[in-house]
């Protein structure tokens, strides 16, 4: 195995591992924190596909802005930080009949995918694929509709949020 | 490049010993003597009545509401930023508008209260 | 002998080589060793930061500092290391001990993996990312996130509200602090912080003055550090997320909190002041640690100026200042630096320097009128209490006292 192969196995597992965690742990704080890992898990899987500005724009995104969002929300809200309701549900058999057929439908489907060994082609010298992401982002024949359009996507959830959030008497 | 990504992995792993290692050694070193008195919780002498929690303001809900919205808004900048000398002019003028539309947004969270700490 | 540390790593490659060790290893023990030295080393500066802050802050304030242990003083942060390690680690009940004893590590972990990317010379770097701005916003906010951990894990009322409020201030200021760092982006056309120290052929204050001075008061907040220390202000709320920490946990947020000053010095030097760049560096790459050094070392001593300087502002002054000022202020930069830039690339360069500069100190006379007559309004509005009537009766045995008639007006 090449150690780019046992790192992302490693890495995988911690995702993994707290993406379990976060839907296991009774308190709530300690389930945002378990998302929290498996964010930078899937932080680091991104520099492993070689898209280091995914990485890192995860981390400011996620982590930075997201992850506090919810621990904010989290205390703002709950009288007591603990779950006390049964850990399984009465629907679990259904739930697993259903989780082991989406496993086996994906199973199937990367098996009989040809090129499931494929590399990916390395860039041709002098490409850098950041400045191309900035060229295609801002070009008409490219991505600029849905680049404006995210702008108006982000304001309609910032007047969202104040409109029914708040009201200027509290 | 993936060996710059290296150097940061190894600093990620080897950065958290050396602090580690400095909560180690008072454990070594210190004495280690727990009694009841000494582990309540500081309330500059007063006894703590109730639970840890209390209740909240939603002004700090506010503010990390935005700084999501505008910390979304810079990361989509910086591409267009790196791009720069490819780009025509039009390209600069998509971009303040991008930067106008979320400016909109700042003054209607001014206008409305929303940046105001009661 | 003008690159020594690079000299001694391609030694080191050609004994491992001769060792017969494979080539993949040979880069992953190399770094290792590179990021073991600059760890220690960056740890050992913080050390010697306490002594500095300490010797600076008695010189602002008339008087001599620590000087009795070694020349000068020098030995008394050795003393107050060993003082801490010393004492005992006192867990509040009930506390979360994971998280409590993880928090302190992620407070000086995160300034230690700032410093990966920070170029000391031309060719003496830890990693040249091509995302190295990106990166530097990225360790900070998991340090936002620790500060946060630390508050809540105490089960300490205080400590979980002086962790909101701080996480609040340093969240709100990061916005200003992210897009003033766009603009030497912007002016350097990449996001790799070499790059940006390598297009600075004219220092960047010069042609950004506005977004270098904006990135001074966001990392002054950033850092928890008065004129904007609501977190610490130790008259008030006795010491805010870090109440619970005894020993050499608080130890590591203290010296995390003085390194990360010495840190975010040294990224306004890279920015804005050129880095390593100076005289003769060319030749001799080592000089270039030299000049990164004194540049770190004086906006350090900048930061500290500020701090021992200026009173504590309160937190919705200082929010007010960040949303409705610092963040408007930096998108005009942000907006006239990209116009600017893309109307005159092709003119000679003397001429953009020139045009820059004087948008910058345009956009800063416009702005100090916006403030002006905003501070004349709030001193207008305070000066001139409106008159209120005060209206009730008060019945004590019998009599009734009038209200007062409201032509003298009642002050409140």
């Amino acid at each position: 195995m090449t150690p780019l192969q046992i790192i992302f196995l490693i890495v995988a597992a911690i995702t993994l591992g707290g993406a379990l965690m976060v839907v296991t742990t009774r308190n709530l704080v300690h389930a945002a924190l378990w998302l929290v890992l498996s964010l930078f898990g899937i932080a680091i899987i991104f520099v492993l596909l070689d898209a280091g500005f995914f990485a890192v724009a995860q981390v400011v995104i996620y982590i930075g802005a997201i992850a506090i969002l919810m621990i904010f929300a989290i205390m703002l809200t709950r009288r007591v930080a603990k779950d006390s309701g049964p850990q399984i549900n009465a629907t679990w058999p259904i739930a697993g009949i259903v989780t082991l057929a989406l496993f086996g439908g994906l199973f199937t489907v990367l098996q009989n995918w040809q090129q499931i060994h494929v590399l990916p082609p390395s860039f041709p010298e002098g490409y850098d694929p950041l400045q191309q992401l900035g060229v295609e982002l801002v070009s008409p024949n490219g991505y600029l509709i849905p680049f404006e359009v995210a702008s108006i996507l982000l304001l309609a959830a910032l007047i969202g949020a104040i409109v029914i959030a708040w009201s200027k008497t509290k | 490049m993936l060996n710059d990504w290296l150097y940061i992995g190894l600093i990620l792993i080897i950065a958290p010993i050396f602090p580690i290692m400095a909560l180690i050694i008072p454990r070594i070193l210190a004495p280690h003597k727990p009694s009841s008195l000494k582990s309540e919780t500081y309330e500059c002498g007063v006894k703590t009545v109730g639970e840890t929690w209390v209740q909240f303001k939603v002004q700090y809900y506010n503010f990390a509401l935005i700084f999501l919205i505008f910390d979304v808004e810079i990361v989509f900048l910086f591409p267009w930023a790196i791009a720069y000398h490819q780009l025509p002019l039009f390209a600069v003028i998509e971009g303040i508008l991008f930067i106008l539309i979320l400016v909109a947004g700042l003054i209607y969270a001014w206008r409305k209260g929303f940046l105001e700490w009661f | 002998m003008s690159d020594p540390v690079n000299l001694i790593a391609n030694w080191l490659k050609t004994v491992l080589i001769n060792w017969g060790v494979s080539p993949t290893w040979i880069t992953v023990i190399l770094s290792a060793i590179g990021v073991v030295v600059l760890a220690s080393v960056v740890l050992v500066l913080d050390i010697f930061l306490v002594w500095v802050e300490r010797k600076v802050v008695a010189r602002f304030q008339d008087r001599l500092g620590p000087n009795r242990l070694g020349p000068f003083g020098l030995f008394q942060p050795i003393a107050d290391v060993i003082k801490l390690l010393l004492k005992e680690d006192i867990t509040p009940d009930k506390a979360d001990k994971f998280l409590y004893n993880l928090s302190p590590v992620i407070a000086l972990a995160t300034v230690i993996m700032l410093w990966a990317v920070v170029p000391l010379a031309p060719t003496i770097f830890g990693s040249d990312i091509n995302v190295g701005v990106l990166y530097i916003i990225a360790v900070g906010s998991i340090s936002t996130l620790g500060i946060l951990i630390a508050g809540w894990a105490s089960n300490n009322k205080f400590a979980l509200v002086g962790a909101f409020r701080t996480v609040a201030q340093m969240v709100s200021y990061e916005v200003p602090m992210v897009i003033s760092i766009l603009i030497p982006v912007i002016l350097s056309r990449s996001m790799g912080i070499n790059t940006i120290v390598h297009s600075q052929t004219v220092w960047y204050i010069v042609l950004a003055p506005v977004a270098a001075i904006i990135f001074l008061i966001s990392s002054q907040a950033e850092l928890g550090r008065a004129p904007f220390d609501i977190s610490e202000a130790e008259s008030e709320i006795v010491a805010g997320f870090h109440i619970e920490y005894t020993g050499m946990k608080f130890g590591l947020f203290y010296a995390g909190e003085l390194l990360h000053a010495l840190t975010l010095g040294g990224f306004f030097a890279t920015f804005f002041l050129g880095g390593w760049r100076g005289w003769g560096v060319e030749t001799y790459p080592i000089l270039g640690i030299f000049y990164f050094f004194v540049k770190a070392f004086f906006m350090y001593w900048v930061i500290m100026w500020i701090k021992y300087s200026f009173p504590r502002v309160r937190i919705d002054q200082m929010l007010n200042l960040n949303w409705k000022f610092l963040t408007p202020l930096a998108l005009a930069a942000l907006i006239i630096t990209a116009l600017l830039d893309k109307l005159f690339q092709n003119a000679s360069y003397s001429v953009y320097v020139l045009v820059m500069f004087l948008s910058n100190v345009i956009l800063l006379y416009i702005a100090y009128l916006v403030v002006g007559s905003y501070a004349r309004a709030e001193r207008k509005r305070v000066a001139d209490p409106e008159k209120i009537r005060v209206n009730f009766p008060i019945k004590s045995s019998g009599s009734t006292i009038e209200p007062r008639s409201t032509s003298e007006g009642a002050h409140v």
